[in-house]
């Protein structure tokens, strides 16, 4: 078995700095595929295209069509299939091409992959990972922008995991593949391409999932957000200094487990909270998120907890998708309205 | 030792189960093992030249149509454009065969098959713009939605066609799918509805070999697509794809049967996609060049033309008739289309619900003050969106 140190130590890994995202994601998988025989990737174009977003690129010319699998054009049938596998021994990473195009295979997920461990009395679990690019702001037409992790985070047996940054791209991954439960990772589409000077020489060491990480510590309020939101907030953040605010902003990394803890603190702290998502707010994973911090730190909150999130309507056109997206202003205008009196 | 080889035993005689006898007789369903062609072949002396001519018109149309909305991707001005080039036989012979009353349900690469129908050029061409998901509307075109998730418009057809039958409407639904959205469920489902209700519905895949990068050979192990009809009890017809007379041909039979109340047909055209998938896409990693070269000198404009020139029915004047038709089809599209659309933002929450609900008329307040207070809108945060 190839250890990670060997596997990079191979000259392939000599590429220009930075790394974006999609060349973390796509390490994750390679280094995956290096130590352990029993991964394997499969889906719409992972092979000899390298997938649409290129994050599976090469691994088809390292370890084969068997290893790495351009599958029938079926959702339902990838995910149905990667069930069968992990069933016989497989650890599979099934890759959907497009957060709307997963929906054929909600079946398999609610009814089998999230359920098998549970249905089995634990006798079989079902190491799978399912990549979702989701997510608005690259000016995707119809049925390419959708934010699915709400359907996911109501899906009992499920972890969902959401990398923001470069580094977290490729942690995540790896732990999410090592782990023996399901897990849905939700990949922020608009930011593939953002860059880091992560090198793949030096990985980070890879965290089990389930922590958040506090992005920027402040004492004023806590913006908690996750995925595409967080260049968001980081900016608002900096932005609100000159309105006097010290925000700390929370990068949960991970939806389901939700680290109670490391929000908790943080609100507790700074008395405040803002959840900010771009998916839409009715119903969506904002609501779960203040419901939680207001039980847990109803006598630290000195304002309700705000939402900012987009709107309640089907994913807009692209031309349109700038007024749906929350920006840096709907998350400064929240901000001002944490200075709330009661009666106000 | 088997109850046969005991010793004095009567001989076995297998018998079927007592319920089991065949539902249809599969011969008749099963699709000739060639595609079916018209040009260049004995059956092109009946075919009829009015038809042939118009069929040319619309190639040659669509031809430019395909360039001109290339083009506009290049300057920005559309979001993303699937190509149909080399596939216009289909496109133009999927609208010409139907009466104003059917219904075109086309895939997200059948634009030129909208605009063949009558479409206006730039309302079909609105959800790759990006400022309508939907451009036109879909009652008054007898055109659903372009669909982008696959095959899922394959149920849609069915149920109307049904519908249609039910209200007593001599009313056909031609749906087309490419050779990937075959593998989806939908297909499955689709086919199989509308062989047991014997709805009105002609399927037409159009087989341009790769579902993006993905051949067909990854996609299927069936002898062709057109034989999946006969496991759903239907017929299947396979027929050159970038032979225009030979598809309108197909479709028409299909359309006909369909018509009569004979049910569904399954016909899989085999064409070859020329460009890349979308322009975002780089055909260049899963197929070479000599591959595409060997499909031009198959192009279904000169098929067409080699015909009507040889049979006298098209010479130079008329070519040049044809092609100045298209050049002003492409200049008004580029005029329009260079022009930016004049959208409202607060239509964002006009058509969600027909009534606004409580929380959407709260969230539109909200957005028209903040258009009010000029804020600049920022769906933030993007890095390097490409
Ligand atoms: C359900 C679904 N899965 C994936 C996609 C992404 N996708 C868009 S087009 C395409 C390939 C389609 O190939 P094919 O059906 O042969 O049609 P063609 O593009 O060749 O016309 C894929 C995978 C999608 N649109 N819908």
């Amino acid at each position: 078995m190839t250890t990670m140190a060997a596997a990079t130590a191979g000259g392939r890994t000599a590429r220009p700095r930075p790394a974006t995202m999609a060349q973390a994601l796509g390490r994750a998988l390679r280094d995956s595929m290096a130590e352990d025989p029993t991964v394997h990737v499969l889906g719409e174009d992972v092979g000899t295209l390298g997938g649409v977003f290129r994050v599976t690129d090469g691994l088809a010319k390292e370890f084969g069509d068997d290893r790495c699998t351009d599958t029938p054009l079926a959702e339902a049938g990838i995910l149905g299939a990667a069930v069968g596998m992990a069933m016989y021994g497989l650890r599979p990473v099934v890759e959907m091409q497009f957060d709307a195009f997963a929906y054929p295979a909600f079946e398999q997920l609610a009814s089998h992959v999230a359920k098998m461990r549970n249905r089995t009395g634990g006798a079989m679990p079902l190491p799978i990972t399912v990549r979702v690019p989701y997510g608005g702001g690259i000016g995707g037409v119809e049925h390419h922008s959708d934010s699915s992790e709400a359907y996911y985070m109501a899906t009992p047996g499920l972890h969902v995991v959401t990398p923001a940054t470069v580094e977290d791209a490729y942690g995540l991954l790896r732990a999410s593949i090592a782990s023996d439960d399901p897990v849905v990772f939700l990949e922020p589409k608009r930011l593939y391409w953002s860059k880091s000077d992560w090198s793949p020489e030096e990985p980070a060491p890879v965290e089990p999932i389930g922590r958040a990480a506090v992005r920027r510590p402040g004492r004023s309020a806590t913006l908690i957000t996750y995925g595409p939101s967080l260049p968001v907030c980081l900016e608002a953040a900096e932005a609100a200094t000159a309105e006097g605010w010290d925000l700390e902003v929370v990068d949960l990394r991970s939806l389901v487990p939700f680290d109670d803890e490391t929000v908790t603190a943080s609100v507790r702290r700074t008395g405040r909270a803002v959840v900010v998502h771009e998916s839409s707010g009715f119903g969506g994973p904002g609501g779960e998120i203040a419901a939680r911090v207001t039980e847990r730190c109803f006598h630290h909150l000195e304002a309700p907890v705000l939402r900012v999130a987009g709107f309640d309507i089907p994913y807009p056109p692209p031309m349109q998708e700038k007024h749906h997206l929350p920006g840096v202003d709907r998350v400064l205008d929240a901000v001002a309205r944490l200075q709330w009196e009661a009666g106000s | 030792m088997t109850v046969q080889e005991l010793p004095g035993a009567p001989a076995h005689r297998p018998t079927p189960p007592p319920a089991w006898k065949p539902l249809t007789d599969p011969a008749p369903l099963l699709p000739d093992p060639e595609p079916y062609r018209v040009l260049g072949t004995d059956a092109a002396a009946d075919a009829d030249p009015e038809l042939l001519l118009r069929l040319y018109a619309e190639l040659v149309r669509g031809r430019r149509y395909n360039a001109q909305a290339t083009a506009l991707t290049k300057q920005g001005r559309l979001a993303v454009y699937p190509s149909s080039t080399g596939q216009e036989a289909c496109e133009v012979a999927a609208a010409l065969v139907l009466e104003e009353r059917d219904w075109l349900f086309p895939s997200y690469r059948d634009t030129l098959a909208a605009v063949a129908r009558g479409l206006d050029p730039v309302e079909a061409l609105t959800l790759l713009r990006g400022d309508r998901h939907t451009g036109y509307d879909p009652r008054e075109h007898r055109i659903a939605p372009l669909c982008t998730p696959l095959a899922t418009q394959l149920p849609h057809a069915v149920g109307l066609a049904h519908a249609a039958r039910l209200k007593g409407d001599d009313v056909v639904a031609l749906a087309m799918v490419g050779d990937g959205g075959t593998s989806e469920g939908d297909f499955h489902e689709a086919l199989n509805f509308a062989a047991v209700w014997r709805a009105p519905v002609v399927f037409l895949v159009q087989n341009n070999g790769f579902a993006i990068s993905v051949p067909l050979a990854k996609q299927t192990a069936a002898p062709s697509l057109a034989h999946k009809a006969v496991g759903y009890g239907m017929p299947g017809r396979l027929v050159d794809g970038n032979d225009a007379a030979a598809v309108h041909e197909v479709l028409a039979e299909a359309v006909a049967r369909a018509r009569r109340g004979e049910g569904p047909t399954l016909v899989e055209a085999v064409t070859y996609r020329m460009d890349a998938h979308t322009n975002a896409d780089d055909a260049t990693r899963y197929r070479g060049d000599a591959e595409v070269e060997v499909w031009r000198e198959h192009d279904p404009i000169l098929l067409l033309e080699r015909e009507l020139t040889g049979r006298g029915l098209l010479d130079e004047e008329a070519v040049g008739t044809v092609r100045e038709a298209a050049e002003r089809m492409a200049a008004g599209l580029r005029d329009q289309m260079n022009a930016d659309p004049v959208l409202d933002p607060m239509d964002l929450f006009s058509h969600v619900f027909e009534e606004q609900t409580g929380q959407l008329r709260e969230q539109a307040a909200m957005l028209r003050d903040e258009l009010e207070a000029g804020q600049e809108p920022h769906g933030g945060g993007a890095e390097d969106a490409r």
